[in-house]
């Protein structure tokens, strides 16, 4: 059981996250493209490639590496039987990101986001609520275009976080931030695709694993 | 270095504050098994037979057997299933590992968001089928549905479906998305789904049955009709070939009535209808005073008189506030006044 839980921390990228995505597919499913120049956040500089036509482009390179790192994390994550949060307040994809997580056997929570979900989770739910071990923003901001409510939550329960960062989003608290763009619906299509391939694999492996432990 | 002593302040915990306390499946199939066992123990108890021993067997013997006087019905000892005493809601929502069974348990109204991920996705569906039949031009045209019938559930009903309690807010959000589901072209196709969420309103319309002419032995039409007023109460029978003459109680009407008001009262609905000779009355009245049997009689002589008369003077009797019961009746005293309105003599000093 020890060994289970040991094996993959050993590896770098023991379940292999580098090969579900390349660049060209980034670029195909417009990533890169970030907001004006205007809406750019301080925070943000050192992950944009450049300016054209007063529209920042997101640096790609940067994005590969921060994405297989929070895809490895994921997986790991959900190696360990973790629960895993999505959440996302653009309307548009609401219904995506709700799916995606029907399909992995997680969870998603894409609606108005009551204030003590998280630091007053006793309350409102129970008193044995077991709370997210991961949360996944595929959206950093809320409706108003502030940074979402469960990100300082999260910081404030000891919960790592994974989240998509435009260029006019705070990367500030989240422990793996991707930038690239969350408002095209080929980008959160590719980012849904992603993170559910990884978490299938991950849990997949974690059964095999658990397969052979028990034949030996 | 001295070892310094702070004081820490003891974890109290707040009680109180974690809300109503949740039940697991297992605690509640236990109970259903304690309930089944308990009740085959009373049928026992009572002589009577353990398998067709009902709910209200087992009212009956608790309360036989547990007599209470106290006032409130549920405090007194009652043995109901556990569905009844433990609310659904309260049902613990996570498994042994502690991961929710539910997957937008996270959001608070899970019930509630799941409904709306569904209607939306039929809604994506029926859209989807639209295109393609707009592909192969196949688009049917939108016929007129009759939404007279039918009416969407309650913010109550809603909320006793869903388990969960409601905004306004949010049940207007569900109606309104079920309207828009309602009024695609192809929304046919999820018929069975909205048909969920709508109930039938039965028609309403209650047309009051004028009963027809009866004849009595000799041949003469006649029609009966009963009346209130106050705590009077009147049949009459009115004959047709008459020449006026009225009968109360047996006794005639100059003398059951010597006031000439009462008399009037009497009279008004023939003398509205134009036919003062032409009808006989007899009538029998109970109950109330002079004033109050007068206007009983009026409304039972006008109703009667509905079966001899077109329906348009029907209407015009109705119009003049012939046919209506007079609501009016004595209001009663209230403590510390002398009577229902009269106050007591207010005394400066």
């Amino acid at each position: 059981d020890d060994k289970l839980l040991s094996e993959p921390l050993s590896h770098p990228d023991f379940f292999n996250v580098k090969e579900l995505f390349s660049l060209k597919d980034l670029f195909d499913a417009r990533v890169h493209l970030g907001h004006k120049k205007g809406c750019r956040h301080r925070f943000m500089e050192p992950y944009i490639f450049g300016c054209r036509l007063d529209q920042d482009i997101i640096d790609l390179d940067q994005t590969m590496q921060h994405l297989q790192l929070a895809l490895n994390f994921t997986a790991h994550i959900a190696y360990r039987k973790g629960i895993i949060l999505f959440i996302s307040r653009k309307r548009q994809f609401c219904h995506l990101v709700e799916s995606t997580a029907r399909e992995c056997g997680e969870y998603a929570h894409t609606r108005y986001w009551q204030g003590g979900l998280l630091t007053n989770a006793h309350v409102q739910f129970g008193s044995g609520v077991r709370l997210p071990d991961l949360i996944i923003f595929l959206s950093s901001l809320n409706n108003v275009f502030e940074p979402h409510v469960a990100i300082r939550d999260a910081a404030k329960m000891n919960i790592p976080t994974v989240g998509v960062v435009d260029t006019n989003c705070n990367p500030c608290l989240i422990t793996y931030p991707i930038p690239g763009n969350d408002d095209s619906p080929t980008a959160m299509e590719l980012y849904c695709k992603l993170f559910r391939m990884t978490i299938i694999r991950a849990k997949d492996k974690r059964q095999q694993s658990e397969v052979f432990n028990e034949l030996r | 270095l001295r070892l310094m002593y702070t004081a820490t302040a003891m974890q109290s915990k707040n009680v109180g504050a974690s809300g109503p306390e949740k039940y697991t499946e297992a605690f509640i199939k236990k109970q259903i098994e304690e309930f089944n066992l308990g009740k085959r123990h009373l049928a026992n108890m009572m002589g009577e037979d353990p398998e067709t021993f009902t709910q209200e067997d087992i009212d009956r013997a608790i309360a036989y057997l547990f007599p209470s006087g106290l006032f409130d019905k549920q405090a007194r000892p009652m043995m109901k299933h556990p569905t009844e005493i433990f609310p659904e809601q309260r049902k613990i929502q996570w498994g042994e590992d502690g991961r929710p069974f539910h997957f937008l348990f996270y959001t608070g109204k899970q019930s509630y968001y799941s409904l709306m991920h569904e209607t939306y996705e039929k809604l994506l569906n029926v859209q989807k089928y639209q295109d393609q039949l707009t592909a192969q031009d196949h688009l049917p045209q939108k016929e007129k549905r009759n939404l007279a019938g039918s009416r969407w559930l309650t913010k109550i009903e809603l909320e006793e479906m869903l388990l969960e309690k409601l905004s306004d807010d949010e049940y207007s959000r569900f109606i309104q998305l079920l309207q828009k589901l309602m009024m695609l072209p192809c929304g046919d196709i999820e018929e069975k789904y909205i048909q969920k969420f709508s109930k039938e309103v039965p028609v309403q319309l209650q047309k009051v049955v004028i009963e027809p002419l009866k004849y009595d032995e000799r041949g003469v039409a006649f029609s009966t009709g009963e009346g209130t007023r106050k705590t009077a109460r009147a049949t009459a029978v009115v004959y047709d070939n008459g020449t006026g003459k009225i009968t109360v109680n047996g006794i005639d009407v100059l003398h059951y009535f010597p006031v000439l008001q009462d008399r009037e009262q009497l009279l008004f609905p023939f003398q509205f209808l134009d036919r003062v000779g032409k009808h006989d009355m007899v009538c029998t009245v109970s109950g109330g005073g002079r004033s109050a049997q007068a206007g009983a009689i009026r409304l039972a002589s006008a109703k009667a008189l509905r079966s001899f008369v077109t329906e348009k003077e029907v209407e015009f009797m109705r119009q003049a506030g012939l046919l209506t019961v007079d609501p009016r009746v004595k209001e009663r005293k209230k403590p510390g006044q002398e009577g229902a309105r009269r106050k007591f003599t207010w005394k400066k000093r």
